[in-house]
This record gives structure tokens, sequence and C-alpha cells, in this order.
């Protein structure tokens, strides 16, 4: 099947810095069994939470994963983290698959991939002190040394976050939700991590403390040379910070490229469909953009369309696209798209801006 | 144009063990016939509770409209009994709030809850409300409607609560339509659906719309007029161009700076306003953007600004001393 598996087949890529493959995900699936029964639960179906998804991702660079809710961008981020345990496929991480290993040899390689979640509220345990909370995976990993380096370790990763050291004594309710998400961010970076899954990390975030995350995890990404998956809805938050970007539509990625190459030349009509319903903050350009809104919602993953999964929405649709889901093609170098009809589609104004 | 809605000097307030929430402090505007007006701020600024006031929903205790008046068709509505109030949200003000979960009624059908409202406020008979409610909810493209008519809130999906949400708004015609951050849980694909339905059933019917929000690309591509709030006040408005690209608040500009433009070149940094926004008990008599603004004198620290005309654009206002010059200021620090 051709697939966007080695750097090799994908070339050269002039933007992101040509680090080495350090995550590389081939035909992962993550189904979820639907049962129903009170006594003998009985499987009906499979939700196809992620279905033959393939992508790698470069040591230093920063991956963004956009979709709308439901498309299986979490899913996609707890199998890599072996959180989940997938249906099928690999998750190759420094050159060794996560899904054959047992979970003893696991452990180590658990402390180079950490998380940081969207709900800064639900996700920091409201009874540990800020300090314990960002300590803990120091205590999981049996890392904590004497009690004056545990603490020194903290107020570094406090100072690291931009929050003062004289915080770690309190409670996550004391604090704001930008501060709470650095919380999150100094806890993730504890041990050390060579790869980070952000999901949705600023999207509860109000606009100007959003900006003042993201301008932390680029900081962050540079000082110490992390690799990100980054995960989000918002398609200009994405675009700012990611060197490449995978869209993902019901469990597929349906798109994928560098990133200026997708934003300037998207080729899925799913994705020229959500490029352009993302306004643009400035009313001179919006009354002169072309708005092309598509009809309908995203299906049930419980039972998807035959065929490509876009075609319910789909303005070009043909009969074609109602026999089977198209593999991910490489249409330029880089550049790969899942869509029969991807070529004769032509280059599109991108996010409909005026010439 | 005649004007449709006028806000004075409304101030609520909430009070709390802490102290008085001075939520909304004394803001004045005005919307005119047919204007699509957007209101943008930071959460916990005060658009919902400013919302709230004008359809006198805040809950009492704690909260207390405690000064202004809100003229709607040249009544004040602070002034009216409950039971004309009433009748003015069913007939004349329709609202939309961010879950429509939590403003449909679980346990009725949707049909129900539409017929409802028409039989009340439009003193229809039972089968021409079943049939207006079909009509409405065909309107607001939901498709079957016959049948949808029959289902409950639990078995539509976020879009199309939202949009049963809007045909409940229009159903008895209002001249105007507020809705507080519509399309927020929604995706973008949907939330774009909704908003253009919103714009064209306002052009359609001839109503005006409020519309809140923290995006400030929503309020781009729909509004003609831009509020942007902050701490309980009105800190900047006029028309949407303006706002944008001739911003005379530091807080709007600040805004405008925070987010990344699909249409700006990669690889700048983005420039966030440092710091939080203020706790709306005990607010000292400032500016209260002025510890999170760059731009700040010795004045904003003692004086609070009240909103003034700006430069020659009598439509433009701004609440900050240094309006005026602020063009000049910023272009020089950015330099
Ligand atoms: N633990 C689970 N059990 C069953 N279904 C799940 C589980 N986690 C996610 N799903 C389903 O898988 C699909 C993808 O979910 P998710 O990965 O959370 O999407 P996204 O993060 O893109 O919003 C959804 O339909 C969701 O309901
Ligand atoms: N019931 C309440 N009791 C106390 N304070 C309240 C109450 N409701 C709202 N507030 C306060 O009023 C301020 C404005 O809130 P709101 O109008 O909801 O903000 P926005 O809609 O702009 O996010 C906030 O500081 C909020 O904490
Ligand atoms: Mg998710
Ligand atoms: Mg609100």
């Amino acid at each position: 099947m051709a697939q966007p598996q080695t750097q090799e087949q994908q070339g050269q890529n002039g933007h992101s810095a040509q680090g080495e493959v350090l995550i590389d995900v081939k035909d992962l699936r993550m189904y979820f069994p639907v049962t129903s029964g009170v006594v003998f639960q009985r499987k009906i179906a499979d939700i196809k939470a992620v279905d033959n998804v393939n992508f790698f991702i470069r040591s230093g660079e920063t991956l963004g994963l956009v979709g709308e809710s439901g498309s299986g961008k979490t899913t996609v981020g707890r199998c890599i983290l072996q959180l989940y345990k997938p249906t099928s496929g690999e998750v190759i991480f420094e050159g060794k698959d996560l899904v054959k290993m047992s979970s003893k040899n696991l452990r180590p390689v658990r402390r180079n991939m950490q998380v940081i979640f969207q709900d800064p509220y639900g996700s920091l345990n409201p009874r540990l002190t800020c300090g314990d909370i960002i300590g803990e995976p120091l205590v999981v990993h049996k890392l904590t040394g004497n009690k004056k380096e545990y603490r020194d370790r903290i107020a570094e990763l406090l100072t690291l976050v931009g929050l003062n050291p004289y915080m770690a004594d309190r409670y996550p309710h004391e604090f704001s939700g930008g501060q709470r998400q650095r919380i999150g961010i100094a806890r993730a970076l504890a041990v050390n991590p060579s790869f980070i899954v952000c999901d949705e990390p600023v999207s509860a975030l109000d606009v100007s403390i959003q900006a003042q995350v993201i301008n932390l995890l680029e900081e962050l990404q540079e000082r110490l040379n992390l690799t990100y998956l980054f995960i989000a809805h918002d398609l200009s938050v994405v675009r700012h910070i990611s060197d490449r970007v995978a869209v993902m539509y019901l469990g597929h990625i349906v798109e994928i490229a560098d990133r200026n190459e997708l934003y300037e030349n998207p080729l899925h009509p799913y994705t020229k469909a959500l490029l352009s319903a993302v306004p643009i903050p400035d009313p001179v350009v919006e009354s002169q953009r072309e708005h092309m809104i598509i009809p309908g919602e995203v299906p049930s993953p419980m039972n998807p369309p035959k065929g490509c999964v876009f075609n319910t929405r789909c303005p070009i649709a043909i009969d074609d696209c109602h026999v089977e889901m198209p593999d991910l093609r490489e249409v330029s170098p880089d550049h790969w798209v899942a869509c029969l009809r991807a070529d004769g589609y032509g280059p599109w104004n991108p996010a409909g801006l005026p010439e | 144009m005649a004007k449709l809605l006028e806000v004075d000097n409304l101030t609520t307030h909430f009070e709390t063990q802490d102290g008085v929430v001075k939520a909304v402090d004394g803001i004045s505007y005005s919307l005119e016939e047919g204007e699509i007006v957007g209101i943008v701020g930071e959460s916990g600024c005060g658009k919902s509770v400013h919302a709230l006031s004008i359809m006198r929903l805040v809950a009492s205790p704690p909260g207390k409209i405690v000064a202004g008046k809100v003229l709607f068709e040249g009544e004040d509505l602070l002034g009216i009994s409950m039971a004309r109030m009433r009748s003015v949200r069913g007939n004349r003000i329709g609202m939309i709030f961010q879950e429509p979960m939590t403003s449909l009624n679980p346990v009725l059908s949707i049909g129900r809850q539409l017929t409802e409202t028409l039989e009340l406020h439009m003193s229809m008979t039972r089968q021409q409300a079943l049939t207006r409610a079909a009509e409405l909810l065909a309107m607001v493209g939901i498709p079957d409607p016959e049948r949808r008519l029959k289902d409950y809130p639990h078995q539509l999906s976020g879009g199309m609560r939202q949009r049963v949400m809007i045909a409940m708004a229009i159903s008895c015609s209002p001249r105007l339509m507020i809705a507080d951050e519509p399309t927020t849980a929604l995706d973008v694909t949907i939330q774009a659906q909704v908003l253009e339905l919103m714009r064209s059933l306002a052009l359609e019917l001839g109503m005006s719309l409020i519309v809140i929000t923290h995006n400030l690309g929503v309020v781009a591509r729909y509004a003609n007029r831009v509020i942007v709030m902050y701490a309980g006040n009105i800190v900047e408005t006029s028309t949407a161009e303006e706002i944008y690209h001739n911003p005379r608040h530091p807080y709007t500009l600040g805004l405008l700076k925070s987010v990344p433009r699909l249409d700006e070149p990669t690889g700048e940094k983005l420039d966030p306003i440092e710091g939080l926004p203020p706790d709306l008990i005990d607010l000292p008599e400032a500016c209260a953007f002025a510890p999170r603004c760059r731009f700040a004198i010795d004045r904003c620290l003692k004086e609070s600004p009240t909103l003034m005309d700006v430069g020659e654009e009598a439509a433009h206002q701004s609440a900050c001393f240094r309006a005026a010059e602020l063009n000049e200021v910023a272009s020089e620090t950015t330099a």
C-alpha cells in the first residue's frame, strides 16, 4: 500500500528541521467494541475511532493534527502513548515497536513520552499541591533523589514554565486557567521527555492567555529539543505552531503535508472546507473571501459511510467515491491526499483570499 | 435609521461573600434596526451578565441591576412588570445561549416546546402551531421537520440543537435576537453553517442581532459594528473595519496581536497581552487594563477613563487616555 512511512519515501522537506524519524505510526487501527446485553455482553458493532492511520514525526518537529470532534485525534495520541492497546498496527518509537512490548519493557520508554491535556481544570488532582502534582512523575519513575534535590527540581520546573517557585505549596484552585496549563506543562517536563502529545492544550483558554501558552510551548521546544504531536481543532493555531499538518476525518487521515503547502495548496475537499470555515480576524479580508460551506454533519463512526468517509458531505464526490476509502497517495513531494479527485481538482485559492 | 435598543449606564452587581462583583459597570450603547453588533472580550468581562440584564434574567439574589435604562422600541425594559417582560421575551426579543441543552427542556419534545410558545404568544390553535413549528424547523435547515418535531433534545446533535434554539428564538418574529456564544461549543464547519443561518435569517426577517463571542474572527465575518468589553466596561466601539484596522484601545490592539491569522506569513511569534484580567471586586479608581498595558502612564493608575470620541470618526469611541496617540506610540514600541 502506498503510504507515507519513512523519511526516504517522503523525500526531503524544505521547511522543518531534518531530524531523524522519532515516531513512525503504521496501519494504526483502534476499534472500540459496542456491546449490548445486561448479563452477557455481546459485541454488536465496532466504533472505528482510528482506521488505517499512517504518519511519522521527526525528532524536534511539531506535527499538527486537526479535525472536528470525534474524528479520532485523542485516540491517536493515546495509542501512541500506549494508554490504549491498538486493535492493530505499529507504533515505532526510537526504533522499537511499542505495541509489541511488555508493560515491564514499556516503563522506561513511557518516561520519554508525556501528555498535556486540554482541560486545565479537570486534569490536576485538586488535593495535591502544585509542587506534588509536578513531582508525581518523578516519584513514579523513582527519580526523586533526596528532599532537597526534589524541591530544587520542582522550583526549576516552575521557573521554566514562567511560574514562581513559591507557588509550589498552593493548590490547583488557587491558580487561573492559564497558570494551571503551565502546571500541566511543568509536570509533563519533569521527567525530561523527548516527545509530548499536546491534546488541545490551549482550546479552553482565552486568546491572550492562549498566546502566552503557545509562546511557552515554542520556547520550550527550542530549548529542550522537544518533539510535539499538537492536537487541536483551531486551524489558525495549528498552522502557527506546526511544521507539518495532518487532517483527520472520521478515523482517517485525509491529507498530510508541510504546513505551508497544506494551507496554500489544500487538495482534499474537507481540508478546503475546514480552511474556508475559519474566519479571519479582519472584516475587509472576510468581505472579499469566498466562503465554502459544506452541508451536513459528521456521520456516526459506528455507521460510517460506505466508500470514502467524506462522501456524504463532499461537493465533488463521484460514483467511485462510494466504492472504497481511498488510500493516501503522494500528489507532490511530501504532500499526501486520500481523495480520488485530488488531482483533477486543481489548485484552489486556499483560504478563499482575494488575489 | 431608528434606534431599536438603547442601553444607558447599565450597571449590574453581584453580592458575594468576598464583596460586590461589579460584573457590568455602567455600560451604554445603542443598536439600530437591522444592525449586527458583535460584542467581544475575554471570559468574565461581563458579556453574558449584560445580556441577561437586558432580558431581566439575572438571578437575584445574588445579582442586582443597580442602575441604568434599557430602552427597547422606546420602552424602558427595566421599569416594566414581570408579566409584560415575559411577553417582550416571547415576542420581541429572542435569545440564544452557548449550550442549547441547558435552555431546552429535556422532557418535552422539540415540537411541544415550539408549539407552547406559539400558542401562548401568538394565540395559535394546536394545529396552526404544529404547522408553523414544522415550517420553522425547515427554515433553520433541519431535514425532515415533521418527523423531527417528535424528537427530544438529547436525540439531536449539538448543531441541530442550536438550530432548534434559533427556531424557537425566531418563532414569534422578534425585532432583536441576542446570541450569547452561539457557536462556541460547535465544530468549525457547523459553526459556519449556524452563523450563516443566523445572518440570513436576520436579513430575511429584518431582525437586529447582537452576537456575543470571544472569537475575533467570527465578529470580523459577521458584525457591522463591534463593542469591546473589559472588566465590566466597554473600552472601545466602532465599525468593524475601524476596530480591526485602526484600534484605539491597547486592549483591542493586544487581542488582535494575540491571535494567529490564516492569511499572515508563518514563522512570526505571537505577541500576547501579559498578565490576567482583574478581579471585579474592589477595582481601584484607575484604568482596569493599566496593570497589563504596555502604554500605561501615571494618569492611567489614578483615574478611570470614560468612553470618548476619537479622531474625526465620531462613530469611534475609546476609553483610553492615550487613544489619540496610540498609533504612534504602538509603532514606536514595536519598531
Ligand atoms: N474509550 C472509548 N470507548 C468507546 N468509544 C470511544 C472511546 N474513546 C473514544 N471513542 C470514540 O471514538 C471516536 C473518536 O474519539 P476521539 O479520539 O476522542 O476524537 P477527537 O479527539 O478527535 O474528538 C469518537 O466517536 C468517540 O466517541
Ligand atoms: N451568580 C454570580 N455570582 C457572582 N458573580 C457572578 C455571578 N454570575 C456572574 N458573576 C461574575 O460576573 C462577571 C461577569 O461574568 P459574565 O458576564 O458571565 O462574563 P462573560 O460572559 O464575559 O464571560 C464575572 O466576574 C463573574 O464571575
Ligand atoms: Mg479529543
Ligand atoms: Mg459568557
